[in-house]
């Protein structure tokens, strides 16, 4: 009996070491955040203020501002959000409303997770190869933009077919037994029913856009630019360019500058983010049915 | 006879002419995502074509210098490999032990209000975009590894795959925390009844139950790491090395990928078709992982239903 | 048969709680030893509840409180210092839906020695307990397999087995047979009374005619309250309470 108990003992040492060990990684990962955003706001925060954020990039990091980065980055969302969003959404609905289960349907959903997965610099060959030189539109903000989207269609779908997928049917046939076509259930019931969780999934889908480099660089985004874009086919530079362009100089200065830009792109992300939760929140007492 | 006051004709939804329109409307805004693949497959194949005709394949695949931009010029892809897959190397190492503790942690420790602590900051950890890992990996990891390690140079692949690592965390800890909570709670019972301690029943029941999502989850996060391109541009270099030091300076491929971008290369040359066999290469590798992720979560989604 | 037998496990004024809905109310209730004992009531009167609370096995739902006192041995198990982990080693449990390990058969029966260390002459432990889970001619041949190839009673009488492994001094039993067709359930009930020669065996069931057909003492619970506590065939055919009666007599439940 007493070597029962001694094994009992261990084992109970065992199972608390074990715990120990997997809260002290959880509270590890959770520091790294804690650290990152230390290091950012300590070396940025100096360097935060409105000439900052009204000036063009410069030689001089004192002169250096963010300014044409912001612009670049306001238009390349707009663009992205007009082009993916209703191609997003209409697609969705085809595969949750309109489309028969079967053969195309599966073949379109496999080929959607598919793109989700692959890599964003991919996509920028592409947008480099079509919109670019095969379409002429050269390195302009709606190459930046209809690039994007293609990028996160994927995202803005799936996330769209939950949201639909989640309406429960009751309504739909309530809608169809009082005579309405298979469109004005979709209009005026799915859709609004559903719009939460659709609106949090493009918003997350622009925050990814938002984030992007890889892509930009590709199609020809440019690193060093003065000025503030004007038209869909003018150049132009994003916020995460501009922070990419710092951080690869040398001076100490230079990547204080980027942390700086890389505050004004989290502050950005920040505000989408909780733009999503709340309506997400709001959605959720919505709820009727 | 009674004739009806109206004639009741069964009109169908199909015959309505906007219903028809609209309908084929929508069906082309999902058939882009088709369209999408088609192009990235079409566009890589062609120019990857193009380039097999100047470069030989095996000389591509095979070769152990890769000097395109300098004389004497030569395609061989394996620093390249070799260089992604040190990022790759040194990103698992951080991200599945720390992913799956921390999952573990969440799914068979952690009470509610701790998970609705945790996830969140796991989320925001995960929206974070590359570039500001680039930017950590310069400014606060190389520092810190040249200061235990003197010998690590400037550009090393050790920083970037551990910032890498950082990136991918979030995402193996969420898939693993699914896996694990998938696991039905009857046989954590079982377990639990016949004297077992909790550190018996998760490692000897709950996580080999869950194996496959587990794996599932570390496949995709090497997917994922093998695309990652602003932080290894940042961090791990521009110089192709076939080397499995991780303190030297590397080149991954989709660096590689970005340098020729910035650079000058008119449409048309074999620097320029270098950017699309690279591309290909890339593309298949991550498409190959995705899939087999893909049919190993189907195949344990099943198991428990 | 009621005398000459000691109280192995009782409950003393024992309360259970969900958060502040009261599930068991103040039950008192000896369990003595080698002797099938079976809870009987309708849906919702708290049997399972009671029943997990013997092994120790509410812990792991949130907010649960247990007031009173559950004394295995006379040791209070409920007591600060009791290690619940030792509690299980000697009240073993089986479920209402079989939950056998994904693993094979043998390995389902040998985990709970594995990890207790005790590693030695274990085809002999296993092949102990499935004898005694009245599975071993069936599957003498296959232990190799998975034990999800089972059927549904094989999948039972093997968890029956898992747990007899460890040679626990009482059995609680959460409704063993509702998952399962008439052929196993008889098979099963012939088991107990094999076993309860070596264990003391607690048998929650909705199934009055088998409670009346198993086991030697019967509890009737309802509401969360031990309305009725005697021996079997007393309680059946001439019970001291109304609500009892109407019970065991179909009137409701």
């Amino acid at each position: 009996m007493n070597h029962q108990a001694r094994l009992l003992k261990k084992r109970h040492r065992i199972a608390a070491a074990f715990k120990l060990f997997c809260l002290s990684v959880t509270c590890l990962a959770v520091a790294i955040l804690g650290i990152l955003i230390l290091e950012v706001t300590l070396l940025g925060l100096p360097w935060l203020d409105y000439d900052f954020l009204t000036s063009f990039p410069s030689r001089f990091p004192e002169k250096a501002g963010i300014l044409a980065g912001l612009a670049g980055t306001l238009w390349l969302v707009t663009l992205t959000a007009a082009i993916a969003i209703p191609i997003g959404v209409l697609a969705a609905v085809y595969l949750e409303e309109y489309a028969k289960p079967g053969r195309v349907s599966t073949f379109i959903t496999i080929n959607i997770a598919n793109l989700a997965g692959v890599p964003s610099i991919v996509y920028g060959i592409i947008g480099l190869a079509i919109f670019v030189r095969f379409l002429g539109l050269e390195r302009s903000v709606l190459a930046g933009a209809m690039t994007m989207s293609l990028l996160i269609l994927p995202v803005i779908i799936i996330a769209s077919r939950e949201a639909i997928k989640a309406v429960p049917s009751s309504l739909r046939q309530v809608a169809f037994a009082l005579g309405a076509t298979r469109w004005q259930v979709t209009r005026d019931h799915v859709l609004p029913q559903a719009m939460p969780g659709i609106l949090t999934g493009v918003i997350l889908a622009l925050s990814r856009a938002i984030g992007e480099t890889a892509p930009l660089i590709m199609i020809g985004a440019l690193t060093y630019i003065a000025f503030v874009p004007e038209g869909p086919m003018d150049e132009f530079t994003a916020l995460p360019i501009q922070i990419y362009n710092w951080t690869s100089r040398p001076q100490e200065a230079f990547h204080e500058l980027a942390s700086a830009g890389i505050i004004v792109l989290l502050l950005v992300l920040l505000i989408m983010n909780a733009t999503a939760v709340w309506i997400r929140y709001r959605g959720s007492k919505n709820k009727f049915l | 006879m009674n004739q009806p006051a109206f004639e009741i004709r069964l009109t169908r939804t199909r015959g309505r002419p906007l219903e028809q329109v609209l309908r084929w409307l929508f069906f082309c805004c999902a058939a882009i995502s088709v369209l999408t693949t088609l192009a990235v497959v079409g566009v890589l194949s062609v120019e990857t074509f193009h380039f097999f005709q100047q470069v030989p394949a095996l000389d591509f695949l095979f070769g152990t210098r890769w000097t395109p931009l300098l004389e004497p010029k030569a395609y061989g892809i394996l620093p390249l490999v070799f260089g992604t897959t040190l990022i790759v190397i040194g990103a698992a190492i951080v991200a599945l032990p720390v992913g799956l503790a921390c999952a573990i942690y969440l799914s068979e420790y952690a009470g509610n209000r701790t998970r609705d602590l945790v996830k969140p900051i796991l989320e925001i950890l995960a929206g974070i975009p590359t570039i500001v890992y680039g930017f950590f990996a310069i400014t606060f990891v190389t520092p810190i590894l040249r200061t235990l390690i003197p010998s690590t140079e400037v550009f090393n692949a050790a920083s970037a795959g551990i910032v890498v690592g950082i990136m991918v965390l979030p995402m193996v800890a969420s898939l693993c925390d699914d896996a694990l909570r998938a696991v039905p709670a009857s046989l954590r019972d079982g377990a639990y009844s016949l004297g077992a301690t909790s550190y018996e029943v998760t490692a000897r029941i709950v996580v080999p139950a869950s194996l496959s999502g587990i794996f599932a989850a570390f496949v995709l996060a090497i997917s994922r790491a093998i695309g990652e391109t602003m932080a290894v541009t940042l961090a791990a270099g521009a110089t192709p090395n076939l080397t499995l030091n991780p303190l030297e300076s590397i080149q991954t491929m989709t660096a590689y990928i970005v340098q020729v971008s910035l650079g000058d290369t008119p449409a048309g040359t074999l620097s320029y078709q270098t950017l699309f066999a690279v591309g290909a290469v890339l593309f298949s590798m991550t498409l190959v992982l995705n899939l087999i992720a893909n049919s190993i979560m189907n195949r344990y989604r099943d198991v428990y239903e | 048969m009621t005398e000459q037998s000691t109280v192995l496990l009782r409950a003393s004024g024992v309360s259970i709680a969900y958060g502040d809905q009261l599930a068991v109310r103040a039950v008192t209730l000896p369990i003595y030893q080698h002797r099938i004992t079976s809870i009987i009531g309708p849906s919702g009167c708290g049997k399972s509840t009671l029943l997990r609370a013997f092994n120790r096995m509410n812990d792991f739902i949130d907010h649960v409180t247990l007031t009173g006192e559950i004394a295995f041995d006379d040791q209070n198990i409920y007591a600060p210092d009791a290690d619940p982990v030792a509690v299980r080693l000697n009240i073993g449990m089986v479920f209402q839906k079989p939950n056998p390990f994904p693993k094979t058969i043998y390995a389902n029966v040998a985990w709970a020695p594995n990890i207790n260390g005790f590693r030695d002459k274990m085809d002999q432990r296993v092949e102990e307990a499935l004898r005694q889970a009245a599975l071993w001619d069936e599957v003498k041949d296959r232990l190799h397999e998975s034990a999800l190839n089972l059927s549904g009673g094989q999948q039972q009488r093997l968890c029956i087995a898992r747990a007899l492994a460890m040679h626990p001094k009482v059995l609680l039993m959460d409704e063993p047979c509702s998952a399962l067709d008439p052929v196993s359930t008889a098979r099963i009930e012939d088991l107990l009374f094999e076993l309860k020669e070596k264990l003391t065996i607690v048998i929650v069931t909705h199934n009055m005619q088998q409670a009346a057909r198993v086991s030697d003492f019967t509890a009737f619970m309802e509401n969360g309250v031990l309305i009725e506590y005697g021996p079997t065939e007393t309680l059946f055919t001439n019970p001291e309470n109304k609500r009892t009666e109407e019970y065991v007599t179909g009137r409701f439940g």
